[in-house]
């Protein structure tokens, strides 16, 4: 083991390195013990949990809406998208229904989520072959969205803007215009990003043709969103199994060919202009929908509105009762996904008639693709290694839970 | 709205599936197929279900564990399979308990790898013939399973970096014991007698009148 910063070599000239769990291209804590063959990579043996926190048994001592918030925490970089399997879920145990309205915003800001997702990840793969301009244009951009998230929800990051029934708020009307606006201005911005990096002769010759996934191997190694996508296989939650109002909105889902890094790539940079497409459909169906509830009126699950309690003594049991002990979902058990940027994210949910969950299983997408690492990287060279992470689109937050 | 298969669709699916060798029953609820297996048969069912041309179930999407201590098997296996060509997805269900291990999948499904490691790690689940059976997410050197339900939330050990030693050191836990609210409520309603049955009238919440 190398636990000290020297590499240990061996008489046969193979040496194992130590990559992390600080460095700047393991988008996180990731420590990977690297078996070096002079610079082809052997084996891999990526140690997680350096951010386990204990997501899933924290959550079983605590009420089903307290929980919401721990969502926002796994994949930081998209936390409405999380939210979303888990306000599904538990939809789908009490059988609620969600307002259209409600619905819309949803798929507005999983579509916002995307972006955000989608823009840290490209740009940061261009840095991690070398490219540093991409991420300050990007996160420009991510700044602007995370406004918005603001705006909607009060907090830039760790929105807790989801509820089982809809959403917390309704949005603001200029906060429509504002967002319609923005979905104007951004295709200038993405061409700007992509004149940087799609034909950049350096960043092809880091991408193309490394990490290839074949079919089979996508399928294999339960492989989900981009990484599915890049190797061809037409396969998007949003449109095969679709969930809240997506089958009303009009996009594509780009595939990818060879199944390297650059199509994923290529896929991540598509994908947002065609989420700007479902922005822009969903601003539309808001405006059309003014004043309409978003967040469902039983009283059981969703609290009642601040006006009501000061009229109405049984709005105010509600209240009391939800904020206190919360409600109580029926026993069973339910598996609930969404397309999440990186994949399909999922819940698996058991209940057991009580105000907390009983088992709560996150699968996160980005933990099948790490646990590929191994054999993706090998025969690659130690520089590829990097570009490989970076194009799986790893956030430690979702995988380590 | 959720995507949803008719009920009568599902149940078609786990009436296939309950005739598989090593299949023991199956159930439809919330829109679900969920089937039981027996464990030591789950290489061979799952890879009827992967192969089999009425099922083709291609991907292995999650494995986890589930801990249920009261029974005399305390540990649930859960298996969710996604066909991309049929459609749809199941839940396969094994149970086990502390000292029997389970049969590995990764020759079936190779994902598996992790997730068993992960199941292992949290719930001290044996998974047999896997290669690499180690702690995945847990710090080095941890001591218990996390997950199970006799585990406290808080832990055993805490560290922190002493400034003395120069070093993180680790410590029973100090924090104080989280408050675990109970909500079982007198006004729900007492349970009374019932003709022939004795004179029960335990009133929720008596019981902790006299601690």
């Amino acid at each position: 083991m190398a636990d000290d910063a020297h590499p240990i070599a061996d008489d046969s000239g193979k040496f194992t390195i130590n990559f992390g769990p600080q460095h700047p291209a393991a988008h996180g804590v990731l420590r990977l013990v690297l078996e070096l063959d002079g610079e082809i990579v052997d084996r891999v043996d990526p140690h997680i949990g350096l951010l386990h926190r204990g997501t899933e048994k924290l959550m079983e001592y605590r009420p089903y809406l307290q929980n919401i918030g721990y969502f926002d925490r796994l994949d930081y970089v998209a936390p409405m998208n999380q939210e979303h399997a888990y306000v599904l879920a538990i939809e789908k145990l009490l059988n609620l229904e969600v307002p259209k309205r409600a619905q819309i915003i949803r798929v507005l800001y999983s579509e916002i989520g995307r972006i955000l997702n989608h823009l840290l990840n490209v740009t940061t793969q261009a840095m991690d072959v070398g490219a540093l301009t991409p991420p300050l244009w990007g996160f420009e951009e991510r700044e602007k969205l995370m406004v918005f998230y603001e705006r909607a929800s009060g907090a830039r990051m760790h929105a807790n803007y989801f509820r089982p029934g809809g959403v917390r708020q309704d949005l603001p009307y200029a906060l429509i215009n504002d967002i319609d606006d923005w979905c104007n201005s951004f295709p200038a911005i993405l061409n700007d990003i992509e004149g940087l990096i799609t034909g950049n002769r350096i960043f092809k010759q880091r991408n193309v043709n490394i990490g290839i996934v074949s079919k089979q191997q996508a399928l294999d190694w339960a492989f989900t969103g981009v990484m599915l996508r890049g190797s061809g296989v037409a396969w998007d939650l949003r449109r095969n199994q679709p969930y809240e109002c997506y089958n009303d909105y009009e996009f594509d889902i780009p595939l990818g060919l060879n199944g390297d890094c650059y199509d994923r790539y290529l896929c991540r940079v598509q994908e947002m202009r065609e989420s700007l497409k479902i922005m822009k459909q969903a601003c539309e169906a808001l405006r059309k929908t003014q004043g309409e509830l978003v967040l469902s009126d039983d009283h059981k699950v969703t609290p009642p509105r601040r006006g009501e309690m000061k009229r109405s003594m049984e709005a105010l049991i509600h209240h009391f009762k939800l904020y206190t002990e919360g409600f109580h979902a029926p026993a069973g058990e339910v598996y609930a996904c969404v397309e999440a940027p990186k994949g399909e994210f999922g819940v698996y949910l058991v209940a057991d008639g009580t105000n907390k969950p009983y088992r709560c299983k996150i699968r996160a997408p980005g933990f099948p693709h790490l646990a590929a690492m191994d054999w993706m990287n090998r025969g690659h060279l130690l520089a590829d290694v990097s570009a490989i992470l970076g194009s799986l689109d790893i956030v430690f937050g979702e995988i380590d839970r | 709205m959720i995507w949803a298969v008719s009920d009568k669709d599902l149940n078609a699916l786990g009436a296939r599936c309950a005739k598989l060798k090593g299949v023991s029953g199956y159930s439809v609820a919330f829109g679900e197929v969920t089937i039981e297996a027996e464990a030591g048969a789950i290489i061979s069912v799952l890879t009827q279900l992967k192969e089999g041309a009425a099922f083709q179930f291609q991907q292995m999407v999650d494995l986890c564990g589930a801990d249920y201590p009261n029974r005399p098997k305390r540990f649930d296996v859960v298996y969710h399979l996604l066909s991309m060509t049929k459609n749809r997805r199941i839940r396969v269900k094994i149970q086990t308990d502390e000292a029997t291990p389970v049969p590995s999948v990764i020759p079936v499904y190779p994902v598996a790898e992790w997730f068993e490691r992960e199941a292992f790690d949290m719930y001290g689940i044996a998974f047999a013939d896997h290669p690499d059976l180690r702690r995945l997410l847990t710090d080095y050197g941890f001591e218990g399973y996390p997950l199970r339900k006799d585990f406290p939330m808080s832990g055993h050990v805490e560290v922190r970096y002493d400034d003395e030693q120069k070093r993180v050191v680790y410590e029973p836990v100090k924090a104080v014991e989280f408050r675990n609210w109970d909500f079982l409520s007198p006004w729900e309603g007492a349970e009374y007698a019932k003709p022939g049955e004795g004179y029960p009238y335990v009133i929720p919440g008596d019981e902790k009148a006299g601690k």
